[in-house]
This record gives C-alpha cells, sequence and structure tokens, in this order.
C-alpha cells in the first residue's frame, strides 16, 4: 500500500497530504519518545503517535518517515498542519488507539 | 576542504526546536559529503540542539567539513552537568513536565548521539556550561 492508497482509503483521517505519496508503505512504527523514534523508525514506514508537535514533524522529515498518523483522537491544530504542509509531510488523524490503529494498517501491510 | 557554520540556539525555544540542525544539514547536503554521514550528523546535532534548548541556558552550535571529518561543537552557558556518567546512562534524564509532554525526556538522546557518531566528548563545567564534541568521519 502507497501513502496514495491510505490517503484515498477512509481507514484515517488525511490532515495534509505531502510529496512523496508514491512511497510504498513498507511497516508500521510505534512511539511517543521522540529521541527514540528519530533513532529508530526506519525510512517508509508509518509512524503512529500521539505526539503532536513541531517535533514530531522534526523526526518525521529527519527518518524519512512514509507518513505520520496521529491517534487516540489528539487534536491536530492549524500550525502542525501547515507546518506538516512546507515539509510535505503526510499527516493522518484517527480516533483509534495506537494499538488498534497500527493493527490495522499491519494487517494490510502484511499482506503486499 | 575547510568549511564552518556557527549558529546560536536559545534556551526554551521550542517553536524554532530542530532549525539549526535542519539549517546545517542542508548547507551539508550542498557539499562534497557522503549522503550517509550528513544523516548522522543531523540526528546528532538535532539531539543535542534539543538538549541545549530543554536542559541549558542557550549557547553556540559550529559545524566545521574538512577533506573528510565533520566536527560539531555544542557549547552552552551553563548549568553543566553534574554527572556525566549518569547522564549518558539510557534511560536518566531530568526532563520536565513540559518537556515529557512534547514527547521528550526518554533519556535516550546521549545514547543516539554516540551511536550517530565516530567520537564524542563531553566536557561540563557545573556553573560554567558544557561543551560537546562530535566527529564523523567520511
Ligand atoms: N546541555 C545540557 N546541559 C545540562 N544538562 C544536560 C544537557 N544535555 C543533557 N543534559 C542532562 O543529561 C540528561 C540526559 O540527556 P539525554 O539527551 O540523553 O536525555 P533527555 O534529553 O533527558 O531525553 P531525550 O533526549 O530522550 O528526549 C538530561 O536529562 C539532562 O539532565
Ligand atoms: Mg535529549
Amino acid at each position: 500500500m502507497t501513502v496514495k492508497d491510505l490517503i484515498n482509503s477512509d481507514i484515517f483521517e488525511a490532515v495534509n497530504s505531502g510529496i512523496h505519496t508514491e512511497t510504498k508503505i513498507e511497516r508500521v512504527y510505534c512511539c511517543d519518545m521522540l529521541s527514540l523514534a528519530l533513532a529508530r523508525a526506519s525510512e517508509g514506514c508509518a509512524w503512529i503517535t500521539v505526539i503532536c508537535n513541531i517535533n514530531t514533524l522534526a523526526v518525521a522529515y529527519r527518518t524519512k518517515a512514509a507518513c505520520v498518523i496521529i491517534a487516540e483522537g489528539v487534536a491536530v491544530d492549524e500550525n502542525f498542519r501547515k507546518e506538516a504542509e512546507s515539509h510535505g509531510i503526510t499527516v493522518f488523524r484517527t480516533t483509534l488507539p495506537v494499538f488498534e490503529a497500527a493493527l490495522k494498517l499491519h494487517n494490510i501491510v502484511k499482506e503486499e | 576542504m575547510n568549511e564552518k557554520v556557527k549558529y546560536t540556539v536559545k534556551a526554551d525555544d521550542f517553536s524554532h526546536a530542530g532549525d539549526v540542525s535542519g539549517k546545517v544539514r542542508d548547507w551539508m547536503k550542498k557539499l562534497p559529503i557522503d549522503a550517509e554521514a550528513v544523516r548522522r550528523a543531523a540526528i546528532a546535532l538535532y539531539e543535542g540542539e534539543i538538549n541545549m534548548i530543554i536542559h541549558s541556558n542557550g549557547g553556540e552550535i559550529d559545524v566545521e567539513v574538512s577533506d573528510r571529518c565533520i566536527t560539531m561543537t555544542l557549547s552552552d552557558r551553563g548549568p553543566g552537568i553534574p554527572d556525566v556518567d549518569l547522564a549518558t546512562q539510557e534511560g536518566y534524564s531530568t526532563a520536565g513536565e513540559s518537556a515529557r509532554s512534547m514527547g521528550f525526556g526518554a533519556g535516550m538522546g546521549f545514547a543516539s548521539m554516540k551511536k550517530h557518531t565516530d567520537y564524542m566528548m563531553i566536557d561540563s563545567r557545573k556553573g560554567i556550561g558544557t561543551t560537546i564534541t562530535m566527529k564523523i568521519y567520511f
């Protein structure tokens, strides 16, 4: 599944469409501690977290994560969305808890 | 090749967190440096910059690129690290509530800086400041 496919599906709500939407989602990664995520999130992963501030985007950009999914219904403000837009990062949000969001996406990604 | 840049980092300035390491990364990308070395430098420098914002009173970041080495020097104006051995242990953190709510405070920053560089030295004096030198060979 590519980022674009995920945007076009109704699985999560797309908050911002980034520039690399042809990127294939390789795996799902969950972590809320930014220094860990920066060291361990791998290129092409879909990163699920409840941390929603500009530092989340800084980490996503540096790790070349395929997209960021803000879980648990955490509010995504306009400032965050604009910052995601200027960095070209695709962001989704969902009311699902982290594990359920990850499981749902993992089941799709692993089939491929 | 001998190229240099210098930037100032302000304490508690979260709205600009990552700006300096981002600018340094974009600057390094234009130099004839191996892309993997740039990636490692950007990650280590980001951690160091965030530590300056969260834990220090602010300071300066100097980056020098020679033919085969990136040298990054981060020096702040205090408060200094009382016990460097303790502070560099994985999981040790004194980050406060507001930093934690932003996703910091795993106590993994130093471990990541060490992992992503070939050399790291911490020189800290209580009340004076901390200077961290990191090198990446390419
Ligand atoms: N520049 C600094 N000045 C003073 N103390 C520092 C400085 N940098 C780090 N420290 C101290 O060292 C500790 C460990 O730093 P480290 O980067 O490993 O973890 P952290 O910043 O607490 O959390 P994380 O980096 O995982 O978000 C900090 O909690 C702080 O007590
Ligand atoms: Mg840190």
